[in-house]
């Protein structure tokens, strides 16, 4: 049965992480974002709390803790509770999301792809006193969207059981809080075997303080500055052998980077949330700036009688719903076990679009007033398009989308 | 709790429809567009398939209930086949629908019965007016309320069926609101005008309808002597033309990518080539968007949510720029050759536009 109603318990949720947003993330976005690479430790402290008082690390996806007996009857919406609270955070401000202990790619690897014992090993440290931070690093100098040039190596040392890893990743989200500032960690993608091609990659587990392993940039990017972005190196460094996540032979599938592949079926509709929020904050804030100078806008009129300011923000809800209505039946789909491959790019693809054209347009329409950094407008602005960007660009996601729509391999359409 | 599923009883309905759609419609549609005709025998076909009937209540010798979510997964059923035979096999709802919606228990009792009862009739109504920026809050048609008669004056187009109508129901404006009427066949003052010419529907005959001093008693105004809200009207057609836009813009999509797996271009398929191939994941992801966005506005519908005309119009806002760029984009994928009469996507194009004029011609 076709239903468009909040689940109450998301509902009642939203309306705390509101809370969270207005009151901790909105009054310090500003300077948060001039000054680049602080850490906005109030929140995070704040964050870490709240997150644990909840009974844990409810930002990542599939935390199957939610699951207790009796619970049957309802379906699962554990990824659509999670899409709520990355909207509202993200209409907070996106890059002091990225700052959430705890909740990021790595572990969400760990979940993922881990034993049972790795995710006790690598996943309680989320629940002790201070906040903890994971990474996840895949993208290197000369591999971004094309993954599988990655050059990393892992090699193992059967003399001690130790994997040595070597190499250089970029562009790593978190990677100063999860090595530097915590005892977190970064699950570092690398190949076993180079000659495998995509079937030798695997990831690993590296821990803060690991020999070997060094922060060596912070990048100054265009948004969400609030988020460290940063180089790791390697140089013969050696982990302990039950680091690896999957298996450790070299298979002539690809079964170990479809892992990580079907991954982003949640974690891209994730990034459509981000997106989503952004996009809510600016028409909210667009609209509230018409109606105080006496804009009203005429629902209803035929387009010829509409002012063209009129039409533009009825475009943006328009776009502002149906990327949302669309990055939340891709999580249902995942909720409900549905394979979801395409829904999900379909979302980070659209989402992606509209939160760009949105901003854009915004900071248009407000003339002088919205090019300021009196109001947080020009910042989504700049913090918008990264979600275009990260975990698969646009292309990459229309790439993936078509291929599901037209039965092809990625052999056929590259 | 969201679900995007549509139930057992929808999906038997859509079922039922598509196989309609795909081996009536579709197959007719283009033969129909070129002779202008639909022959009644593929329209009564369609009136069979009972989805007025079934989502009308038993006192009105219906068989269920009315639910606009339905109605737009029907209607964007119907449309896939052929937008001009969907509006056609759909025309009586324009009558019945409405006065199910906003009349009185007398008229639905009067009114009702006879439509769905019987064969398919060409029930009809009257909203549209040839201007530029027809507005349906703010029409030329007047209505005047003289006693026990209401007066209507006025110049109306794009009415279906109109010559051979049994009855249809009127719109005109009344001292500043928009008023239906159920003005019976022959009834005097009525002219029926011309057959319109258009760029698209050229299946469905559209005519200019005239009336001059129509003098029509005032228990015909819909709801009755105090007459209705107008506003869920509008919120029902928005809808329902939302939903054909999308039925239309599947259509164009999924012959696209048929005919792009087909089709050798440099030595690989059209679709392999990434500038074809991004076309069509942007058309499928567009259309997938604001589907939804259509199915919560008939939710709200149904539920009787506040914002449910407001978010009607936004399905509309967005169906029609979708269905325009899909259609325009099929016919590009397609080539040279999506531009010959051989291809329906042609016709697509053209009825795609046509959902920046439509208003009023279908209903949920
Ligand atoms: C702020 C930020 C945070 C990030 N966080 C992380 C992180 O935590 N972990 C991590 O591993 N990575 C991270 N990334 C990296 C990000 O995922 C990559 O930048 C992205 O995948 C694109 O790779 P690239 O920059 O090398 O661009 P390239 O791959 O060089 O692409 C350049 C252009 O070519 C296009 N293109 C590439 N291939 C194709 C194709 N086959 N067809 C058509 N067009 C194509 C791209 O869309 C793009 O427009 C982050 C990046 C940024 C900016």
């Amino acid at each position: 049965m076709i239903d468009f109603e909040t689940p109450k318990p998301i509902e009642q949720l939203n309306n705390v992480v509101e809370t969270v947003a207005v009151n901790m993330m909105r009054p310090v976005s500003r300077e948060m974002d001039e000054k680049e690479h602080a850490i906005p430790w109030d929140f995070i402290n704040f964050m870490h709390t709240a997150v644990k008082s909840m009974g844990g690390t409810s930002m990542t996806p599939d935390s199957d803790k939610s699951k207790k007996d009796g619970e049957e009857k309802h379906p699962p919406i554990g990824y659509q509770r999670l899409a709520h609270m990355v909207e509202m955070l993200a209409w907070g401000d996106a890059g002091m999301y990225l700052c959430i202990p705890g909740g990021m790619l790595g572990s969400a690897a760990v979940a993922a792809s881990g034993t049972p014992e790795q995710k006790k090993r690598f996943l309680s440290r989320f629940m002790g006193e201070k906040p903890v931070f994971d990474a996840m690093a895949m993208t290197e100098p000369q591999a971004g969207s094309d993954t599988s040039a990655i050059r990393s190596s892992a090699v193992l040392d059967e003399a001690t059981n130790e994997w040595v890893l070597n190499g250089e990743k970029i562009f790593v989200t978190a990677g100063q809080k999860a090595l530097i500032e915590s005892d977190g960690f970064v699950v570092v993608w690398a190949t076993i075997d180079p000659a495998a091609g995509r079937g030798g990659m695997r990831s690993f587990v590296v821990e803060a303080g690991t020999p070997g392993c060094k922060v060596t940039k912070q990048e100054h990017k265009l948004g969400i500055r609030a988020s460290d972005t940063v180089s790791i190196v390697f140089q013969d460094c050696r982990i302990p052998f039950e680091n690896i996540l999957g298996s450790p032979t070299v298979e002539k599938s690809t079964k170990g980077f479809k892992g990580a592949m079907a991954t982003f079926d949640a974690t891209r509709p994730i990034i459509a949330s981000q997106a989503v929020g952004i996009a809510r904050a600016t028409v909210e804030l667009i609209k509230e700036e018409l109606a105080k100078n006496g804009v009203e806008i005429r629902y209803g009129l035929p387009r010829q009688k509409l002012t063209s300011l009129e039409r533009d923000v009825i475009d943006m809800e328009v776009m502002l719903r149906s990327a949302w209505l669309l990055t939340l039946k891709s999580l249902w789909m995942a909720d409900n076990k549905i394979h979801n491959p395409k829904e999900a790019s379909m979302a980070k693809v659209y989402a992606g679009d509209i939160v760009v054209k949105i901003t854009q347009k915004a900071v248009e329409l407000l003339g002088p007033l919205g090019y300021t950094r009196e109001l947080l407008l020009e910042k989504w602005f700049r913090d918008a398009k990264i979600t275009d960007l990260y975990e698969g660009t646009g292309q990459i996601n229309r790439m993936v989308v078509a291929r599901n729509m037209l039965g092809y391999r990625g052999s056929q359409l590259r | 709790m969201y679900s995007f599923k549509p139930s057992e009883e929808q999906q038997m309905l859509i079922d039922a429809i598509k196989r309609y759609a795909m081996d009536d419609l579709r197959a007719a549609a283009r033969e129909a567009e070129e002779e202008g005709h639909l022959p009644a025998d593929l329209v009564e076909k369609g009136w069979e398939l009972g989805y007025l009937q079934a989502s009308t209540p038993e006192a009105y010798d219906g068989f269920g209930e009315r639910s606009a979510v339905t109605g737009a997964l029907a209607l964007e059923e119907l449309a896939y086949g052929d937008l001009a035979g969907a509006m056609a096999v759909m025309t009586p709802a324009l009558f019945a629908t409405p006065i199910l919606l906003a009349g009185s228990e007398a008229q639905k009792k009067a009114y009702i019965p006879p439509v769905i009862e019987m064969e398919w009739k060409p029930f009809t109504a009257a909203l549209m007016e040839q201007k530029f920026d027809f507005d349906p809050n703010d029409l030329t048609t007047t209505a005047t309320i003289e006693g026990d008669t209401i007066v209507i004056n006025g110049e109306k187009s794009y009415v279906p069926y109109a010559a051979d109508a049994e009855a249809m129901l009127v719109y005109a404006n009344l001292n500043g609101a928009t008023q239906a009427v159920i003005v019976p066949k022959e009834t005097t003052g009525v002219a029926i005008g011309e057959r319109q010419k258009l760029l698209g529907l050229n299946a469905l005959p559209f005519y200019t309808v005239s009336f001059q001093n129509v003098h029509i008693p005032l228990e015909n105004r819909l709801g009755g002597t105090e007459g209705h809200d107008f506003a869920q009207i509008v919120a029902a057609s928005n809808v329902a033309l939302a939903a054909m836009a999308i039925g239309v813009s599947s259509a164009a999509l999924d012959y696209a990518i048929e005919y792009a797996k087909d089709r050798d271009v440099f030595g690989v398929k059209v679709a392999q080539k990434q500038a074809i191939a991004f076309m069509i994941a942007e058309m499928g992801t567009t259309i997938e968007a604001i589907r939804l966005l259509v199915w919560e506005a008939a939710w709200m519908i149904d539920e009787g949510k506040p914002d449910s005309s407001k978010q009607a119009y936004l399905a509309l806002s967005g169906a029609m720029d979708a269905v325009m760029m899909v259609t325009d984009r099929a016919v590009q994928i397609l080539g040279g050759h999506g531009y010959i009469r051989e291809h329906p996507v042609e016709m697509w194009m053209r009825n795609g536009r046509g959902f920046a004029a439509f208003n009023g011609l279908a209903i949920v």
